[in-house]
C-alpha cells in the first residue's frame, strides 16, 4: 500500500537491509554513532521528548521508563523483550526476521542511555531459529566494532545475548520473564520493588519490547522534529498494526498512529473476506475488550488515546477482525481456554477463575448450558477482576464481560 | 564431569558465558533445549546431569521442565506437529483443518502414529496468524514453522519427514 510509512519496516522498500553493508549505506547506526557522543542523560531527555511510548501493549513513555533507573546501583541491565506470544500479533516477528539490525540498533542505544553494559533479548522458544539469526548478527557486529570492548574508541563497552523462552506467554509480562531469564518458573513477581530499581539479578533493569526499540535508530538518527511529524501528539510516530481474523489480507501494516480503522480495514486489509459484514473489533488480541464494529467506532483514529472514545485500548495493535459468522459465545471460549491454559498458577483469582470460565463457556457452547450460566460467568469474571497479581488474570475477562455486555443476544439461549 | 557435560561441553561453556558466573541457574533452560536436541525429550540422567552443573536441586530443574510446555520428559513422537487453533487461526479455519489432519494420520488429539514418528497436539498462538492455517513441527532439536497450510500441504511435510526417518533407518541398518 503506498501511503504506509516504513519507519520501522524499511526492509520493504530496501532489499538486503538484513546485511550489514546495505544496513550502514542507509542510515545504519547513526543514531548509535549520534548518542555516543552525547551523554546518556541526554538520550534518555530526548527519548522523552520524542513522545515514544512502549509497543508492547501498555503505551507507557519509554524515556520515562528508562528514567527510573537509579544511579547509585550498579550494573544496570536492558532487556529486549521478543516473546510475541498474544493471539494476533505477529509484528516484532518480522522485525527479527528481515531488519534485524535496525532492532539491534535500537537495542543499543537503550543500553548505552541507562549505562547498560549487558543486554539480554529473550525471545519465546519458537523462534530458535530467529535467536540463531541475531547470534550471527551479534558476532558480526563485534567484528565491526560496534559491540564488544571500548566501542568505536569510546570508553562504552557492551555485550548483547539471546535468550531463549520455552511456550510460556506470561513470560512476556516484564517480571515473569526476568524470573525466566534467571532459571526459574515464569511467574510475576510482587510489585514493588520494580524492575527498575530491583529487576534482572536484582538489579535496576529496563525491559523493552522489540518495536519500542526499533524506533530508537530513528528518533536518534533523525531527530524529534521528524518523529514527530508522524501520529497524533499524544501518540507520535508509527506504529505496526497486526490485521487478523475476517479479513481479505491479514498482515502487518505499519501506519502513523492516528489512522482509522476503517483505513486499516478496508483499504489495507481489503474488507471483510466473502463481502461479509463486520460485527466486532479487538485491538489488543485475545485480551481485548470487544469493540462493536458501528460506524462511529469504524472511524475512530487509532491511537493510545483512543480508550477515551471507545473504552477499550490500543494495546499492542494486534487488531482481529470479526464479522457476522463468528457467535461471542464461541469467541469467549476461545480467548478463556487461551487464558486458562496460560495462567502461571500463582495467584489463586486467575488460576481457579480462568479454570472455572474454562468451565462455564464450555458448557455454554455445548448446547446443554445451566440457566443460570451467563450470569455465574459475569460473577466470577468480576470476582477476578483487580486481584490478580499481574495483569493476564485482568486480561482474562476482558472479551468475557465486554462480549456479554455488548452481545447479549449471543448468549440468549445457548 | 558428568556424562551430559562431556557430551555437550564446548556448547556448555559457551551458554554457561552468558550469564554472571554466581548465576549459573540462568542457564537452566539453555541446558535443557540442549538435552531435548537428540530424541526431543529429557531423561532422568540428563535432569541430573543439568541439575549437578548448575549447582541446582533436581526437583527445581524438574519444575522448569514441567513449567514450560516446549520442554518434554516423556517420550513421544519424534516430531511434534504442533497446530495453532487460537482465535485469529481459528477465525482462518485452523480447526477444521487440525480436524482433517488427524484424520488424515488416523490419530486423534494428542495421539501419536503407530510408526511412533508424530505426535499431533494443538498448541496456542505462534505468531503467525496472517499465515493461517499454520503448524510447527517441533524434533531434531529445531522448530520449523509450515504456514499457509492445506491438509494436502501438510501431508506432504509429514511425508517427507517419514522418508527422512526411512532413509536413516536404511543407513544404518547398511551401517551395520
Amino acid at each position: 500500500m503506498s501511503d504506509q510509512v516504513y519507519l520501522l519496516l524499511r526492509h520493504r522498500e530496501i532489499p538486503d537491509l538484513d546485511r550489514l553493508e546495505v544496513y550502514r549505506q542507509n542510515e545504519g547506526f547513526q543514531g548509535f554513532e549520534k548518542a555516543l557522543q552525547m551523554k546518556p542523560a541526554d538520550v534518555v531527555q530526548q527519548v522523552k521528548d520524542s513522545g515514544l511510548r512502549g509497543r508492547g501493549g501498555a503505551g507507557f513513555p519509554t524515556g520515562l521508563k528508562w528514567s527510573f533507573l537509579p544511579n547509585n546501583l550498579w550494573p544496570h541491565y536492558v532487556v529486549a523483550n521478543a516473546d510475541e506470544s498474544e493471539p494476533g500479533t505477529f509484528k516484532d516477528r518480522e522485525i527479527l526476521e528481515r531488519n534485524p539490525l535496525q532492532f539491534l540498533e535500537g537495542l543499543m542505544i537503550a543500553c548505552y542511555a541507562v549505562q547498560a553494559n549487558t543486554g539480554y533479548i529473550y525471545l519465546r522458544g519458537e523462534f530458535w531459529q530467529i535467536a540463531a539469526w541475531l547470534d550471527e548478527k551479534i558476532a558480526e557486529l563485534e567484528q565491526a566494532g560496534l559491540l564488544g570492548d571500548r566501542i568505536l574508541g569510546t570508553d562504552y563497552s557492551l555485550r548483547l545475548y539471546t535468550h531463549l523462552g520455552a511456550g510460556a506467554y506470561i513470560c512476556g509480562e516484564e517480571t515473569a520473564l526476568l524470573e525466566s531469564l534467571e532459571g526459574k518458573l515464569g511467574q510475576p513477581r510482587l510489585r514493588p520493588p520494580f524492575p527498575a530499581v530491583e529487576g534482572l539479578y536484582g538489579k535496576p533493569t529496563v525491559i523493552n519490547n522489540v518495536e519500542t526499540l526499533s524506533n530508537l535508530p530513528v528518533i536518534l538518527g533523525k531527530g524529534n522534529s521528524f518523529y514527530r511529524q508522524y501520529g497524533t501528539d499524544r501518540s507520535p510516530g508509527t506504529k505496526i498494526f497486526c490485521l487478523s481474523g475476517r479479513v481479505n489480507r491479514p498482515g502487518n501494516y505499519e501506519l502513523p498512529l492516528g489512522r482509522t480503522f476503517r483505513e486499516l480495514i478496508y483499504e489495507h486489509g481489503g474488507g471483510i473476506l466473502e463481502d461479509g459484514k463486520i460485527k466486532a473489533i479487538m485491538s489488543a488480541g485475545a485480551s481485548s475488550t470487544l469493540i462493536v464494529a458501528d460506524e462511529k467506532a469504524l472511524d475512530t483514529p487509532m491511537t493510545y488515546e483512543m480508550t477515551d472514545a471507545l473504552g477499550a485500548p490500543l494495546g499492542s495493535a494486534s487488531v482481529i477482525i470479526l464479522d457476522e459468522t463468528v457467535d461471542m459465545k464461541w469467541l469467549v471460549h476461545k480467548t478463556v481456554s487461551f487464558f486458562r491454559h496460560e495462567s502461571c498458577g500463582k495467584c489463586t483469582p486467575c488460576r481457579e477463575g480462568t479454570y472455572w470460565m474454562n468451565h462455564i463457556t464450555r458448557r455454554l457452547n455445548s448446547g446443554q448450558p445451566n440457566p443460570e450460566d451467563v450470569e455465574l460467568l459475569v460473577d466470577v469474571a468480576r470476582e477476578i477482576q483487580g486481584k490478580c497479581l499481574c495483569a493476564l488474570g485482568e486480561f482474562s475477562t476482558m472479551a468475557v464481560l465486554s462480549g456479554i455486555e455488548k452481545f447479549r443476544s449471543d448468549f440468549n439461549g445457548s | 564431569m558428568n556424562a551430559f557435560h562431556a557430551k555437550y561441553q564446548t556448547e556448555i561453556e559457551q551458554i554457561l558465558a552468558k550469564y554472571p558466573p554466581e548465576r549459573k541457574r540462568s542457564a537452566v533452560m539453555p541446558l535443557l533445549f540442549l538435552a531435548q536436541r537428540d530424541d526431543n525429550y529429557i531423561s532422568p540422567n540428563e535432569l541430573a546431569d543439568i541439575a549437578e552443573i548448575l549447582e541446582m536441586s533436581v526437583t527445581d530443574v524438574a519444575s522448569v521442565v514441567g513449567f514450560y510446555t516446549l520442554f518434554y520428559d516423556q517420550h513421544e513422537g519424534r516430531y511434534r506437529i504442533q497446530v495453532c487453533t487460537d482465535l485469529p487461526c481459528a477465525l482462518r479455519g485452523a480447526e477444521t483443518f487440525f480436524e482433517a489432519l488427524c484424520k488424515e494420520l488416523g490419530v486423534s488429539s494428542g495421539g501419536t502414529t503407530p510408526d511412533g514418528l508424530f505426535t499431533i497436539e494443538e498448541v496456542k498462538c505462534l505468531a503467525a496468524c496472517h499465515r493461517a492455517p499454520v503448524f510447527q513441527v517441533q524434533g531434531d532439536g529445531e522448530i520449523a514453522y509450515y504456514e499457509n497450510q492445506t491438509a494436502e500441504t501438510a501431508l506432504q511435510v509429514i511425508a517427507a519427514l517419514r522418508e527422512k526417518a526411512v532413509q536413516e533407518a536404511r543407513s544404518r541398518e547398511g551401517a551395520a
